[in-house]
C-alpha cells in the first residue's frame, strides 16, 4: 500500500507571533519555519506502518511557497520515499485555504492512487482543522479525524479518536483519510546520514496550474488584529491572602 | 437569511449549553432552524424547541445518525442545505469532524471556530493559537461556520418552536462505530463550568492529581489539565485545555503547576479571573494571572482546599 502524507510549512511553534502594524497579517519575514507538528506525527505514523510491513511507499506533498521544499526534505530525512511540491504562492504571507489544498491533494491522489492519506488534525498557523475532512468529502472516502491509535485490519482501519467526552473507536473502510492527534506517537529526529541521503531522494516540482485548480481564496482577509490584552495582576504572599482576594475582591468563590 | 444549526446531541441528550450559545451567534445571521440528528432524539428536539429565538426544529431520527459519524451526518446536512444560507454548529469535536466535510460537499470554504459575528458574511476567528484575531469576509454563496461557544452567552429558554421530522438522507456506508470510552463524572462539564481547576506537569503523577481534583470538588469546579499532564498520563485526554484541546472561559480558572505555554493560554486566557500557583516566579503563566502565588503546589493546594 502507498501512503500519502500532506505536510505544511508553518511558523515554528516556539516563535512568538507578531501582528503586523498595518493589520494586514502576522509577520513571517525572517521567522523560523518548521513542519506543522501534527504533520510530523503523520509522517512518523506512515514510517512506522512501513516498518511494520503495512505500507511500501510513502509520498509526502506540500502546497505553498517554493521554500516548502525544506519541509519536504525534512520528511524525506525522517524516512518518506518521495516528495511532491506544488508551488501555489510566491509570497510567504499567502496561505492556501483548506478547500484549495484539498482540491490539489485530490488531483495528486487521482494520479498516485494511495491506499491511505495521513494528515495532521490542524495546521498551527490558521488553526482551521479542515483539510482532511474536506479532502475525504471530495474523494468520497471514509474519514477518521483526531486519531490517537490506528490499526490496519485488511481493507479496514480501526481508529481510536480523541473526542470531547473521551475516546471513540470507529472502523473505517479503506482507502481512508485519517487525521492524527498529538498522542498518536513521538516523531523521530532525522539523523545526519539520513539528512544527507534525503538530498538524493526524488522531489517533483509542480504548480497549481498543472492540476488546473483555482487557488484564489474564498475568504477575504479584512484585517488581522492583536487579541485583547489582559491587564497585569498581582502576586499574593500567601494562601490566606489569595483566598481573601478571591472571596472579597474578585467575588468568584 | 435562513440558518440551519446542527445541535450537539449525544446519545439522545441535547447539549443545551453548547447549542444555546451557538443560537446566540446564529441569531445574528438570520432565522434559526435547529437540526437534531440521532438514533433517538425526539426529546432533544423538544428541548431545543424551548431555546428562545429558534424558528423551527427539525428532527432526523435514524440509527445512521446514532454516533454522529461524519459521512452520514454531513450527507444529511448537504441534502438539507438548499433551503439555507448558513450552516452552523458549535465547535465541538463532533462538529469539527462534520462541518468541513459539509462545506467541501457544497464547494464552499468552511469558517471554523468563529469568535465573533460581524455581519452575515463577515466573521472573526482566532489564528496562531489565539495570538491574532483575523476578520474574514466570505465570498461563497453559502457559509458553513463553527462557533467557539466560550465567547457567546447562552440564549434563554422559554420558547416554543414547532418541531418537524425530516427524512433520512443517503447512507454512505463507509464507517462504523465500534465503541465509546467515556468516563462518567459528577463534576460540571469542562466547557461550561463556572470554575475550572487545572493541573500541569508540575503535579508530578497521576496519584498526586487527586490534589487538584479535591480542590476542584471543594469549589464545585471542573478539572482541566495541560497537554504535558495528559501526555504524562496524569489526566485523561478530554481534560486537555488549549490550542488543540478545549477552550474554556469560566469566571475563575486556577492553573496549578502549569508554565503557561502559548498553546495552553490559547484555551483559557479569556477566563474572567485567572489564578496561577507555581513555584517558579518566572513562569509565563504569571503574565496572564490576576492573582499569582509563588509557592510549592504540594503545600499551597492542600492549604487552599482547606480554606475555601
Ligand atoms: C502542536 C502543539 C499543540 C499543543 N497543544 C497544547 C494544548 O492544547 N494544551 C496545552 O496545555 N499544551 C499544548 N501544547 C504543549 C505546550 O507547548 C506545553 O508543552 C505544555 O502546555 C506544557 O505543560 P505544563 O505547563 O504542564 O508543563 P511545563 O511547561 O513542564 O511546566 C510545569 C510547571 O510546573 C511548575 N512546577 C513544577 N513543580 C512544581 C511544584 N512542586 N509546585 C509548583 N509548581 C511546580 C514548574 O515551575 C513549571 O512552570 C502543544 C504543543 C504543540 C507543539
Ligand atoms: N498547504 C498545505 N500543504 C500540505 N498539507 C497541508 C497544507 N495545508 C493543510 N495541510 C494538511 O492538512 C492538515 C490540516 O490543516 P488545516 O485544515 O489547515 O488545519 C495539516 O496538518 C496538513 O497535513
Amino acid at each position: 500500500m502507498k501512503i500519502l502524507v500532506p505536510v505544511k510549512r508553518v511558523i515554528d511553534y516556539n516563535v512568538k507571533v507578531r501582528v503586523k502594524g498595518d493589520g494586514s497579517g502576522v509577520d513571517l519575514a525572517n521567522v523560523k519555519m518548521s513542519m506543522n507538528p501534527f504533520d510530523e506525527i503523520a509522517v512518523e505514523q506512515a514510517i512506522r506502518m512501513k516498518e511494520a510491513g503495512n505500507a511500501d511507499e510513502i509520498v509526502v506533498v506540500s502546497i505553498g511557497v517554493k521554500q516548502s521544499q525544506e519541509t519536504l526534505r525534512t520528511a524525506l530525512a525522517m524516512g518518506a520515499d518521495r516528495a511532491i511540491l506544488i508551488v501555489a504562492a510566491d509570497d510567504v504571507h499567502t496561505d492556501i485555504e483548506p478547500l484549495a489544498v484539498a482540491k490539489l491533494l485530490k488531483a495528486v491522489i487521482d494520479e498516485e492512487q494511495p491506499g491511505l492519506v495521513l494528515c495532521g488534525k490542524q495546521a498551527i498557523d490558521n488553526d482551521m482543522n479542515a483539510t482532511g475532512q474536506m479532502l475525504s468529502a471530495l474523494l468520497g472516502w471514509s474519514q477518521a479525524t483526531f486519531a490517537s491509535k490506528i490499526d490496519i485490519d485488511g481493507d479496514h482501519a480501526l481508529v481510536k479518536r480523541e473526542v470531547d467526552g473521551g475516546m471513540q473507536s470507529i472502523r473505517v473502510k479503506m482507502p481512508a483519510v485519517i487525521s492524527v492527534d498529538l498522542r498518536l506517537n513521538e516523531p523521530r529526529y532525522a539523523s545526519l546520514p539520513n539528512i544527507m541521503k534525503a538530498k538524493k531522494k526524488p522531489l517533483d516540482e509542480k504548480t497549481a496550474a498543472d492540476y488546473g485548480v483555482d487557488v484564489s481564496p474564498r475568504l477575504e482577509i479584512v484585517k488581522t488584529a492583536e487579541p485583547a490584552e489582559r491587564k497585569a495582576g498581582i502576586i499574593v504572599e500567601s494562601v490566606d491572602q489569595l483566598v481573601e482576594k478571591l472571596r472579597n475582591e474578585a467575588g468568584v468563590i | 437569511m435562513a440558518v440551519l444549526l446542527l445541535a450537539e446531541v449525544d446519545n439522545g441528550a441535547l447539549n443545551m449549553d453548547a447549542t444555546a450559545k451557538s443560537v446566540t451567534a446564529a441569531a445574528k445571521l438570520g432565522d434559526v432552524t435547529i437540526l437534531c440528528a440521532g438514533e433517538r432524539c425526539a426529546d432533544a428536539g423538544k428541548e431545543a424547541a424551548t431555546i428562545k429565538g429558534v424558528a423551527k426544529v427539525l428532527v432526523a431520527e435514524d440509527p445512521l445518525y446514532g454516533h454522529r459519524l461524519a459521512e452520514p451526518t454531513a450527507a444529511l446536512l448537504a441534502h438539507l442545505a438548499a433551503d439555507y444560507d448558513h450552516i452552523v454548529a458549535p465547535a465541538t469535536t463532533d462538529a469539527k469532524n462534520i462541518l468541513p466535510r459539509v462545506a467541501a460537499l457544497l464547494d464552499v470554504m468552511v469558517i471554523t471556530d468563529v469568535s465573533g459575528v460581524v455581519d452575515a458574511d463577515t466573521f472573526e476567528r482566532p489564528i496562531y493559537a489565539g495570538n491574532a484575531i483575523q476578520t474574514v469576509k466570505s465570498k461563497d454563496a453559502k457559509k458553513v461556520v463553527s462557533i467557539r461557544t466560550s465567547t457567546f452567552e447562552a440564549a434563554e429558554t422559554g420558547g416554543d418552536a414547532p418541531v418537524e421530522t425530516v427524512a433520512t438522507a443517503a447512507a454512505p456506508g463507509l464507517s462504523e462505530w465500534v465503541e465509546d470510552h467515556v468516563a462518567e463524572s459528577d463534576r460540571p462539564d469542562l466547557t461550561s463550568a463556572g470554575v475550572v481547576v487545572s493541573g500541569g506537569r508540575g503535579v508530578g503523577s497521576e496519584d498526586d492529581f487527586a490534589l487538584i481534583e479535591k480542590l476542584a470538588d471543594k469549589l464545585g469546579a471542573a478539572v482541566g489539565a495541560s497537554r504535558a499532564a495528559v501526555d504524562s498520563g496524569f489526566a485523561p485526554n478530554d481534560w486537555q485545555v488549549g490550542q488543540t484541546g478545549k477552550v474554556v472561559a469560566p469566571d475563575l480558572y486556577v492553573a496549578i503547576g502549569i508554565s503557561g505555554a502559548i498553546q495552553h493560554l490559547a484555551g483559557m486566557k479569556d477566563s474572567k479571573v485567572i489564578v496561577a500557583i507555581n513555584k517558579d516566579e518566572e513562569a509565563p503563566i504569571f503574565q496572564v494571572a490576576d492573582y499569582g502565588l509563588v509557592m510549592d503546589l504540594f503545600e499551597a493546594v492542600p492549604e487552599m482546599t482547606e480554606k475555601v
